[in-house]
């Protein structure tokens, strides 16, 4: 089909190039793509979206790399193009004998850098493997900075009667000024915007507003003094993430998310239409020898410059870049729209050439997005790049990596060699000491980096399996291993109470989800002063609070051999004494699949806590507040404590909200199907 | 054994217990026996080191996945700290509880909670369809390799000596 031979670009182009068509047709003058509206409007989406989400780890393992393409490598690129097109528009013959050095200069710091917008477009449907994604991405993130300063540079060297030498140096440093200052206002407005989502604990509903703003904030200030915005808006993106991740409900991180790729999805199609559009608008000046020449050098300028710097890096590097790598990356420096742009800012006082200009980028730009961007995937295909591994994160993953960076920073210090992990060994220990009691709100700053992936992955698959509810199925159960095939109990003889079959877990898991699922949806008041948190984060909470207690209490229970003495003692009181008995337990609960009587749904793959024992009355007087506990609203709390000796299951509770006697009763009754067997710990309410 | 506890940096590490640990075991010095020796030479010193040689351009598939291999037992011994050639859900649950013991607020719970799902997911992987009478009985080797399928170890580990002669103080 056509979409998989055209990548999207090219067909956005073409709509454009026909939308423009027709309105040329009809008689009215095309819009052409405003500088000013690329500029501020629809680039800044894209390059967010990009900098949020930029895989750190990656970025930062290759960054040497990728500064050395960015920089070096468009340096090289605007100077060599820029000279020879000097040389040919000296023997170009009169049409082009007038155009200097300085333009020629500028003209190839235009077009020389790879543009973000256009690699993003292309690379993301050819799904490549990580590291060539990242270095050809981040190359085009990064050059930002030096075609800023080269086209400043060169647009004022313009006006100038003579440069010196002093001029040049100068417009050296402003280099570094530019990069390192857009980087600097990034970061400063990062720290902020983390800052200012450690109190938005109350105003859950205007969260992911200040990610936006900050960053777009960043960006403006940045493009303000001529600093280069793309970093900026990088570095605030990268700087603010994990914190504001750690502080934001899981709602705004959703809204974050789905509003970054919307914005930067529709930015993107815009630009290409536009392109296409402008094409057809724009006054024109075609020069053959021109056009021809610069595509030519182009290509010539980006492949010698990736063999020269790869050969140079590959002394570094340990992880060599294969000719192969070496093709992708030249092949994949593709032009876009920001040249474009660029260039049209460009006033006709001081470049009068600017037509022939133009039309030689768009040139440029259609030969690089058409031709190589179709070309790009068979070609991947031919060579049998390696392509990028959909493997979902894993818990084993994340702990074998953990493990790994601890192993090698280990062998560094043993060494005595000051490497890469020492380092970022050093950064973490200082981030977590400092940064993050400052950034993150309460308790999770004391969080280590494991259990909130842990709990991140948890809290995914719990939502999963609610999503499915009626389905009644366990979405994520590939295999039917579970907690028991692991750690079977070695002292059967304890097990009084014996294991609840697959099927009958089913059945109450599917009651407990279908009743959990109608109180959820009953919503008070949907006014958003009172919008509630996120009941599966207060749930969650709940749920490890309880079970940590149910744990402290059950090891209580263990020294105890004697059951306490109960006070009722009819028959239904008899067999819940028998349910809470401590040695009809086993005393490592979390090994049992049983199901879960707080309200969260059960998660096939953590342990679940047996709540049907005793809390203990005063010692947690209440659960410990939790963060979001403070808000109002349908707030699950299931059992208030009560006096030891009673099972909290089989009484009705203290609490007595409506819901929670909603709750009560839906738990308490198990369905159509129920045959209470003797020690079942699931008994109806003695009604 | 007391010089290497005696090395300031490692004193943050969490796993540095294992670190030292696998700097004396027999099986990473490719003896053939079981345990832990008492002192190391130079020699042995290297012999470690080369777990952690990077790899080179010009290596063939199958030296590759030797290369592979030996990292990758490097890492099995460490988990294995019994050398019975498995890991067992306690030993992984120690592995965790260590690398988590960096962080005072931490309860044993969490700790054994994520040791139980790793292992969960682990077995998923490994054996698949299970029922609910088998019992897995740790990880062997081979499922280790398969739980790195998609990890490219030859290419995260290794340490960079740019200045050999650093090596030397050190010793």
């Amino acid at each position: 089909s056509v979409s998989n031979i055209v990548p999207e670009s090219c067909l956005l182009i073409v709509v454009g190039l026909l939308v423009g068509g027709l309105i040329k047709g009809v008689g009215e003058k095309p819009p052409i793509l405003n500088s000013d509206v690329f500029f501020l409007f629809l680039l800044p989406p894209i390059i967010l979206d990009a900098g949020y989400f930029l895989p750190l780890r990656q970025f930062t393992e290759n960054l040497g790399t990728i500064l050395i393409f960015a920089v070096v490598g468009t340096l090289w690129n605007a100077f060599f193009l820029g000279g020879l097109m000097y040389a040919v528009c000296q023997l170009g013959g009169p049409g082009l004998n007038h155009i200097g050095l300085l333009a020629n200069l500028l003209f190839g710091s235009i077009i020389s850098a790879v543009d973000p917008v256009a690699v993003l477009a292309v690379f993301e449907e050819i799904h490549i493997n990580e590291l060539l994604h990242i270095l050809v991405f981040g190359e085009s993130l990064l050059n930002d900075a030096v075609t800023v300063v080269l086209y400043h540079l060169f647009e004022e060297f313009a006006t100038f009667e003579q440069v010196t030498i002093i001029d040049i140096i100068l417009g050296f440093l402003s280099f570094f000024v530019v990069s390192l200052g857009g980087v600097f206002v990034g970061v400063i407005y990062g720290l902020i915007a983390a800052f200012t989502s450690r109190f938005t604990s109350h105003i859950r509903v205007i969260e992911p507003l200040f990610v936006f703003l900050y960053s777009y904030m960043a960006y403006l200030s940045a493009e303000l003094f001529h600093l280069s915005g793309i970093m900026a808006l990088i570095a605030s993106g990268v700087v603010m993430r994990p914190y504001v991740e750690a502080n934001i409900s899981h709602k705004s991180h959703t809204t974050i998310k789905y509003f970054l790729k919307m914005w930067s999805s529709v930015s993107e199609t815009l630009i290409f239409i536009f392109l296409g559009v402008s094409t057809v608008a724009g006054h024109h000046y075609w020069n053959w020898t021109f056009v021809i020449s610069t595509l030519l050098f182009c290509l010539i300028a980006r492949v010698l410059g990736v063999l020269v710097l790869t050969w140079f890096i590959n002394k570094f590097r340990i992880v060599k870049l294969t000719p192969k790598d070496q093709f992708i990356i030249a092949y994949g420096g593709l032009r876009g729209a920001i040249a474009f742009s660029l260039c049209y800012l460009l006033d006709y006082k001081h470049f009068g050439m600017r037509d022939m200009f133009l039309t030689a980028i768009i040139t440029v730009i259609f030969f690089t997005v058409f031709v190589q961007g179709m070309t790009i995937r068979p070609l991947v295909d031919l060579l049998a790049v390696k392509k990028k591994q959909e493997t979902k994160r894993s818990i084993n993953e994340e702990i074998h990596t953990q493990f790994l960076d601890h192993l090698l920073t280990g062998i560094e210090d043993i060494c005595g060699h000051y490497g890469h992990h020492h380092w970022k060994d050093k950064l973490n220990r200082f981030n977590k000491k400092y940064v993050k009691k400052c950034l993150i709100a309460g308790e999770r700053s004391k969080e280590p980096q494991l259990i909130a992936f842990y709990h991140k992955m948890e809290m995914k698959q719990a939502i999963e399996l609610v999503e499915s509810g009626g389905i009644g199925k366990i979405p994520s159960a590939v295999s039917t291993v579970s907690i028991q095939n692991i750690n079977p109990k070695t002292l059967p003889v304890e097990r009084i109470l014996p294991a609840l079959s697959k099927d009958k877990e089913e059945e109450i898991r599917k009651i407990l989800r279908n009743n959990l699922q109608k109180t959820r949806q009953r919503l008070r008041s949907y006014n958003r002063h009172t919008l509630v948190a996120d009941p599966y984060e207060e749930a969650w909470n709940q749920m490890l609070l309880r079970r940590q207690k149910a744990r402290q209490l059950e090891q209580k229970m263990n020294n105890y051999l004697t059951v306490p003495a109960h006070k009722l003692d009819s028959p239904t009181m008899s067999r819940a004494r028998i349910g809470s008995d401590p040695l009809a337990y086993e005393p490592k609960a979390d090994s049992e699949n049983l199901p879960i009587i707080t309200i969260d749904p059960a998660s096939p793959q953590s342990p679940e806590s047996v709540d049907l024992m005793n809390e203990e009355p005063k010692g947690c007087g209440g659960l410990p507040p939790s963060p979001e506990e403070d808000e109002e609203g349908l707030v699950m709390r299931v059992k208030e404590p009560s006096s030891p000796g009673t099972d909290d299951v089989f009484t009705p509770g203290t609490g007595d909200s409506p819901s929670n006697q909603r709750m009560l009763r839906c738990l308490s009754d198990p369905g159509p199907r129920p045959e209470p067997e003797e020690g079942e710990p699931f008994i109806p309410k003695g009604q | 054994k007391e010089n290497f506890d005696s090395i300031p940096d490692l004193e943050f590490n969490p796993i540095r217990g294992k670190i030292v640990h696998a700097f004396f075991d027999k099986r990473n010095l490719r003896q053939e026996s079981d345990g832990l020796v008492d002192e190391i030479n130079f020699e042995d010193f290297l012999t470690i080191m080369s777990y952690f040689r990077p790899i080179e351009m010009n290596m063939d598939e199958e030296q590759l996945d030797r290369f592979r291999k030996e990292k990758l037992k490097f890492l099995f011994h460490m988990y294995d700290s019994d050398h019975d050639g498995k890991i067992t859900l306690q030993e992984y649950r120690n592995v965790v509880e260590e690398l988590l013991s960096g962080n005072p607020h931490l309860e044993k719970e969490s700790a054994r909670s994520i040791a139980d799902g790793a292992m969960l997911e682990a077995a998923s992987i490994c054996v698949g369809q299970m029922g609910p009478d088998q019992v897995y009985e740790g990880i062997t080797f081979d499922d280790f390799l398969k739980m790195w399928q998609g990890i490219d170890i030859e290419t995260k580990m290794h340490v960079r000596f740019l200045n050999m002669e650093t090596i030397a103080h050190c010793y």
